[in-house]
């Protein structure tokens, strides 16, 4: 296809849903590891009372409002979960799951007591996102990628997504030692002197922004599949972190961009004239290459796990 | 309005609706227990997230074969296959390769919702229209429930409940001790497979309802719940029923008591109410029980102390330790001891020079260990023994006997 089309219609989705799928799979990397792969579930879950608060305080659809009262919605949440884990000694798989459900129900409640008629928000919005819509109308093809008028004209969550992405690669770049040792030895990492605590809260906290900043661009679903499948495909294929992330990224880019590509022209090769969920097809392309990976991964066994070589 | 709506009055639907939820509170609570016993409880989320695929798939064939799109039972049956395949993958992508739980749950969970709302748009773009019921099937939706549903409900729940009740025994053991149920002889791969057959059976028969997001809620908080209260198994079980089917019933009342009041969410909210009321106030581990506690052994430890110092007739400072030791009545408040202060005071003395000749010899080993500076040396040791010591200390020395 054209230059002419592409560029206005694919391009910034593309890159969207490629940046997102990234921001989201690195720090997956090391929650998978640690077992902590479900605070991507629990953290899009209690999203939605967030922006439903900062929507009825603001009274507008505004992205930073609403991104803030994300953030603070899963910074409450996890409080939460940590005070009801503590508190009543229950295990933390349930105390997530107490806590996360509610909120989304009051998130939902919340959502049918407003009158939101007249903006675009609703749950279906909030789960499978937006990212067919997400579209660059100023540009004209290639060249505009040159024009700084045009530029002007990018839909505001890609320059938003990028800078999440380089945040999350600077995190784990500047603490990749630490955050390596205290994945793997925490006891040992405590030792040498590492703020475990620290360390685990803030890796927490990134991977809440990064899930807030995709969920604003492509909605929940995304966000949990991309914290979970390309890690955990990664992770059949190697046992050295340094090549499990390069695997990951590559995993990520590759569903989010064939993700892409099939919902938007496959239904067209079908013989059907409209394209499906984005968001959707991304999801089940990263579950399709997870179950690859599942069954041909060089390292998908357990080492040490009775022959089943 | 709402008084109306808890006996029943407020028609119908609204009838129907709160007996169909009672029923599924009952049994989601029952089930859910096990799953939260077996420290599990997550599983249920990746199981209801993943009955959307089915549910959609089985609106497709059932309009390509002409049908309603809405049949409950075609859908319900589309659902319960697709989570069975789901729950599959799980286990498979658990036992046989390197990923934990907590990852086969969310990569099960988020793939298989993600290729259910691929459908879902598929759905909308096949022009059939009346897609609506299905996007009811995420949240919920109560409004149009009919007779048939309502049976449906009813008999799901009332067999499900029934078969917990068959095979609750093994799936205790499995629940509490899978290891020494291998070793019993129990087959525990297929017990678990059956807990998760139960779950899924709520799931779907709770997606009409509550919608599948948020039935992940009524599997879980319920047993939390119960949990507060008591330590067997047995009782957790039928307190979390209970909480469960009094959550279903007040939520259905409640929203059906006043517009915009969406069932499920309600639901969910009345049973999280009732979780925070155990988290308070449950006896031994709600947080009040607790508070209590450590203030009643603050007192103990300040009264010893305080006696501690009467006896070797040094001046209390501490404010608290002397207002609770005028309370007991045994000192006045200028700090000095009354007859029965003084008593005791010795006692405590003697006490803790006893503790100290048992604390020294070797024989008494166990004993010792049991020392806190808080318990009363009658408590662990024979009068013989308490005798025999008192021999070794001696009687009051420097004074004339």
């Amino acid at each position: 296809m054209s230059g002419e089309e592409f560029v206005p219609l694919s391009l910034t989705p593309l890159l969207i849903g490629t940046f997102a799928a990234i921001a989201c799979a690195l720090p997956g990397n090391f929650l998978v590891l640690r077992k902590q792969a479900l605070i991507g579930d629990a953290i899009s879950h209690v999203v939605l009372p967030g922006i439903v608060v900062a929507f009825l305080l603001t009274g507008a659809i505004s992205t930073w409002p609403m991104m803030l009262g994300a953030a603070g919605a899963a910074v409450v949440a996890v409080v939460m979960i940590e005070a009801i884990r503590r508190l009543g000694q229950i295990e933390p798989g349930a105390a997530m799951g107490v806590v996360f459900t509610t909120m989304f129900a009051g998130g939902v409640l919340l959502l049918e007591q407003t009158d939101t008629s007249t903006v675009h928000l609703d749950v279906e919005h909030a789960l499978y996102g937006n990212l067919e819509s997400l579209i660059w109308l100023d540009a004209v093809g290639w060249s505009s990628l040159w024009d700084t008028e045009a530029l002007a004209g990018l839909p505001p969550e890609l320059p938003r997504i990028a800078l999440t992405l380089i945040g999350v690669i600077l995190f784990i770049w500047l603490f990749w030692r630490p955050l390596k040792i205290s994945t793997f030895d925490e006891g040992f990492a405590r030792t040498i002197g590492i703020r475990t605590g620290a360390l685990g809260m803030a890796l927490v906290i990134i991977a809440a922004i990064a899930a807030v900043a995709a969920f604003d661009a492509v909605g929940s679903i995304i966000v949990i599949a991309m914290f979970i499948c390309p890690p955990a495909a990664a992770r059949m294929m190697t046992n050295r972190l340094e090549t499990q992330i390069a695997w990951s990224v590559g995993f990520a880019v590759l569903s989010a961009v064939s993700g892409y590509v099939l919902a938007g022209y496959g239904p067209l090769w079908l013989g059907s004239t409209d394209a499906v969920s984005a968001a959707g097809m991304i999801a089940t392309m990263s579950g399709l290459i997870l179950a690859c990976a599942a069954v041909w991964g060089p390292c998908r066994n357990r080492a040490g796990a009775p022959g089943t070589a | 309005m709402l008084w109306d709506a808890l006996t029943l009055q407020l028609g119908y639907n609204a009838t129907l609706v709160a007996v169909g939820a009672t029923l599924l509170g009952v049994s989601a609570g029952v089930t859910g227990t096990f799953l939260f016993l077996r420290k599990r409880a997550l599983v249920s989320d990746a199981i209801s997230h993943a009955t959307l695929p089915g549910v959609c798939l089985a609106f497709m064939v059932l309009v390509a074969f002409g049908g309603d799109g809405r049949n409950l039972i075609g859908l319900l049956a589309g659902s319960a296959i697709s989570a069975w395949i789901g729950l599959l993958c799980m286990n498979w992508l658990t036992r046989r390769t390197r990923l934990a739980e907590d990852a086969a749950i969310g990569a099960i969970l988020s793939v298989f919702f993600g290729f259910g709302i691929v459908l879902l748009t598929v759905i909308q773009t096949m022009g059939v229209g009346r897609q609506a019921g299905l996007e009811g099937f995420l949240l919920g939706s109560t409004a149009g429930m009919l007779w048939a549903d309502a049976l449906i409900i009813a008999i799901g729940g009332a067999a499900t409940l029934v078969l917990v009740m068959i095979i609750r025994r093994p799936m205790t053991m499995v629940a509490f001790d899978p290891e020494y149920a291998a070793a019993r002889g129990l087959p525990v791969h297929r017990i678990d497979l059956a807990m998760m057959g139960l779950v899924m059976a709520v799931t779907v028969v709770g997606l009409k309802i509550v919608g599948l997001i948020l039935i992940v809620a009524l599997l879980i908080i319920p047993p939390v719940t119960a949990r507060f209260w008591t330590d067997r198994s047995d009782r957790v079980v039928l307190l979390a029923g209970l909480a469960g089917g009094l959550a279903g019933y007040l939520g259905a009342a409640l929203s059906a008591s006043a517009p915009n009041l969406p069932t499920g969410p309600i639901i969910v909210l009345v049973s999280f109410a009732f979780f925070a009321l155990s988290l308070l106030l449950a006896p031994v581990r709600g947080v009040l029980a607790a508070v209590l506690q450590h203030l009643k052994f603050q007192r103990r430890v300040h009264i010893r102390q305080g006696l501690l110092a009467l006896a070797q007739d040094q001046k209390i400072y501490e404010p608290l330790t002397l207002r609770l030791l005028k309370r007991a009545g045994l000192a006045r408040a200028d700090g000095v001891a009354t007859e029965a202060g003084k008593a005791r005071a010795a006692k405590a003395l003697r006490d803790e020079k006893r503790w100290e000749v048992v604390r020294a010899d070797q024989a008494h080993e166990a004993t010792a260990a049991l020392y806190d500076g808080l318990r009363d040396i009658e408590t662990v040791l024979t009068q013989d023994q308490i005798t025999e010591i008192d021999r070794l200390i001696g009687g009051p020395q420097g004074v004339p006997s």
